[in-house]
Order: structure tokens, then sequence, then C-alpha cells
């Protein structure tokens, strides 16, 4: 296996490409400088936190609790992502935690359950993460936009309403739109992948010397997960989202403009 | 079917004490006829009518509908029996067809075209896309697909109030004559409006409204 180890002077080297971008920003005044320093020493420093967390956690010897705890603390977290990142959302927080909850279930369940995956620290973490990341953005996107759709299309839904229909039939058309807006971008990049770019995954691996036969194939389960998981997600927050905006007796709720 | 007793309002208020939509509203509406709820913009007549569908709910006071509460029936088959057409024609993506379906899914095409008929749209616009119609035709499709449930009242929130002269007499002439207690319809109106020349031309009724308040109740016209 190639050495892959950058060290702390290839660390500072590759510092080089942010000076550069720094450079550039400065010459064509684009008043990103600071923004471009902070982003890029925070991305530094968490990094390097997670780094040494992640050892303790992944270490041949480290109790499996430490990962549950990992993947409960990332579910927490970005359920709260949510909720900062889509105020307009009624319940958005509670709704995502139960959502990537039960994404977590079903994809980590299938992959882990049926042994596609050793079910250990080193595999459970990083594949908790990207279902988890992949997720919360989909799920933010979806969320926003089903509620949009509930805000501008207010007159059909309470139409179908009107007519007796129940509301889940009432808001069943503008679901379905809202649902593909969010998923289609996924689908397209999805379609994309091995053409236009390499994924993040593979790419590490075959960096850190993994055949790449083998480490498509990992790529292609994570990409199902990727999949599976914000397939899951978003079904169950709109699910959740049409019971929050529509009380039982068949009213849309109404819902106040937030500035996010 | 033709039903006397209505809606009873008793004491009903909307929106917090200091913004009040409606305030201690108490009124009778029957359940025939033309009743015309009248008054400026922001009187409170639209909110009213969402009441009587049960679209939102009064913060105090009761509204019963032929006796009973709202809060006891079923809210689904209570929509069906007091339709609702709104300001802006609300057709769906489709057919004329399919929007008249979508209130009574099994109505075969006699159906639809002999309700097209009641409100002055001919056979020829069954499948027609909804959309691609005028404004007057639309808001036309929409009380049709309203009638479709075979409502006992149908409310109206100004429902020609975005219409020309020409489109808004035709569904007048449409509204009179299925509110007719001597015709095969009658069905009971409850009509929003803030056009004086209107109310006159179609008030059976008239419920005066201002500042969420009943200022002239239950004139007959």
């Amino acid at each position: 296996m190639a050495d892959t180890d950058i060290g702390l002077v290839g660390l500072a080297l590759s510092g080089i490409l942010v000076g550069l971008a720094l450079v550039l920003s400065l010459v064509r005044r684009l008043g990103i400088a600071r923004e471009m320093i902070v982003a890029a020493a925070r991305a530094l420093v968490q990094l390097l936190i997670v780094g040494v967390a992640l050892g303790l956690v992944v270490e041949d010897d480290s109790p499996l609790i430490w990962t549950w705890l990992w993947l409960v603390a990332m579910v927490v977290f970005a359920s709260w992502t949510v909720g900062q990142r889509a105020r307009e959302v009624p319940q958005a927080r509670c709704l995502a935690f139960i959502s990537f909850t039960a994404a977590a279930v079903v994809t980590l369940g299938v992959l882990f359950g049926l042994g596609v995956f050793e079910p250990t620290g080193q595999a459970m973490v990083p594949l908790g993460g990207m279902m988890v990341g992949n997720a919360m953005t989909g799920t933010v996107v979806a969320s926003r936009r089903i509620v949009a759709e509930a805000r501008d299309k207010r007159d059909l839904i309470e139409a179908r309403l009107a007519l007796g229909l129940p509301s889940n039939e009432a808001f069943a058309p503008h679901l379905r739109e809202a649902l593909r807006t969010a998923l289609v971008p996924q689908i397209e990049s999805t379609k994309a992948v091995g053409i236009v770019f390499l994924p993040g995954a593979m790419t590490g691996l075959i960096l850190a010397g993994v055949d790449p036969a083998e480490a498509v194939r990992i790529q292609i389960a994570v990409m199902y997960l990727v999949l599976g998981s914000v397939a899951t997600t978003t079904s169950v927050m709109a699910l959740g989202l049409t019971r929050a905006m529509f009380t039982a007796d068949h009213r849309l709720r109404w819902l106040p403009l937030v500035e996010n | 079917m033709m039903t006397e007793k209505g809606f009873e309002l008793r004491g009903v208020s909307v929106g917090e004490s200091n913004q009040r939509r409606l305030d201690d509203v108490s009124v009778d509406i029957p359940a025939s006829g033309i009743t015309v709820l009248a008054g400026p913009s922001g009187a409170g007549k639209s909110t009213l009518l969402r009441l009587l569908n049960r679209l939102d709910v009064a913060d105090q006071g009761s509204v019963r509908w032929q006796g009973s509460l709202l809060d006891d029936l079923d809210v689904l088959a209570h929509r069906r029996q007091v339709g609702m057409v709104f300001q802006k024609p609300t057709a769906v993506p489709g057919t004329v067809a399919d929007n008249l379906r979508l209130a009574a899914p099994a109505m075969d095409d006699d159906a639809v075209v002999a309700l097209l008929a009641t409100v002055a749209l001919d056979a020829g616009f069954l499948n027609r896309n909804a959309l691609e119609l005028s404004g007057g035709e639309r808001q036309r499709v929409c009380l049709a697909r309203t009638l479709a449930t075979n409502p006992v009242v149908v409310l109206a929130d100004e429902p020609t109030a975005s219409l020309d002269p020409d489109a808004t007499a035709i569904i007048e002439a449409s509204v009179q004559h299925l509110a007719d207690p001597n015709g095969p319809h009658r069905v009971g109106w409850v009509w929003v409006s803030h056009d004086a020349e209107q109310t006159e031309r179609l008030a059976s009724r008239v419920i005066a409204l201002d500042g969420g308040r009943i200022v002239r109740p239950e004139l007959d016209g």
C-alpha cells in the first residue's frame, strides 16, 4: 500500500492553495478574504478535533457504545441544524430527528444487518456520517419546498378541502411536486457519478491505496446508502409535516413567513 | 332538497381580543334563497364564510348547522353538504371533466354535461384544458364542481369580483336559476359581496357587517 500520510509539512504545503484563493480574492476585490480565512481555519480545527475523537471511537479495542453515541450525536446535531436552516418549517427539529432516526434504522440496518459491512466503529461512523450529512441537505430542501408549496398553493388546497377531500388527498399533488423538486437534483447528481465527478469516498479510498475495483464497490454501496437515506428521511419528513400543517379536522393551518 | 333551517351563530368571535376579525356575532343564516353578506373590505365577511365550511374555527362562541354543532359533525361530510366557491377560480390541472370528477369521481360524461349546463357551459367544454379557459369560464367550472357534491348550500366568496360584467351576468343568472325555490335545484346561497348593485340584484336577504360586527341583520330583500 502506498504511503499516504501527508504529514504536518504536507498539510502546511496544501495551505498554499488557500493562499492562492486568498490572493485571487484580493486581486479581484471580492471582499470575501476574511470569510475564506475563517472557513479554512474552522475546517482545520474542526477536523483535527474530529480526527482525534474518531481515533478513540474507531480503535479496534474501543467499545461499540462510543460508536453508537457518536451516531446519536450526529443525528441530534443534524436535527438541530435542520431547525436552524428551515425556521419556517413547523416542528422541524423534532420531525428531522424522527426522520434521521428512521433513515439510520433502515439504511444502517440493511448494510450492517445483512453483513454488507462489519459492524465496527471504523465502518459505522463514516457510513453514518455519509447517511446523515446527505439526508440533512435533502431534508432541508424538501421540507422548505413542502411548506412553500402549502403556503403558495393555499387556494387550491382549500378548494380540494372544501369539496370534502381529506387533508392528505387535498395536499397529495402539491406534496408530490415539492418532493420531486427536492429530489431531482439528488437523482441527477447520482446519474453523473463517475462521468462528471469522482465521489469523495472513492477518491479517499484510492488515495489511501485501496484497489480501485474495491473502492468502486464500496462507493456504490455508499451511494445506495445515500439514496436510501434521502428517500427515507424526505418521506418521513413529508408524512410528519403533512400532519403538522393540517389539523385533525382537515384544516390547513396558517403558516407564517419566517426569515431564515 | 330544500331545508329552511340553516346556520345559527351565537357569540362568535375570531382573532385576538385586540384584533377581532369577527366580534361577538350572533345571527341566523337560512339554507335557502340567496343571503348576501355585505360590507366593506375587512368587515369580516370572508372570515364568517370560512367558519361555515369549517375551513376556520371560531375562537369563541358556537356555530350550528341544521341544529347540530359543527364540532359534532363529520367535517368531510359537512363540506360536501355546504360547498364553497372562492374569489379566485381554483381549477386544478386537467380537463373540465377531471375537475368535476375531483368532487364526484364516479360521475359519467352525461352527468358532467348536465352539470355544466346548469352553469351555461356546453358539452364542448368537457375535454377542454381547464387552465386554458377564460377567468369567467374557469369560475363556472369551479361552480359546477362544487355543485357536483349535491350541496344544500353553496358559500360563495365574491366569485365574480375579478370577472368582467358579461361573465358576472352569466354567473348571476345561473345562481338565480339554481336558487329558485320553485325550480328543480333549490340550492341555497350565502354570497359575499361588497358590490351594492350586485347585492340589490341577487339578495333575498342581506346581512351587513362592518368591523367584524353585524350592523344590519337579516333584512328581507
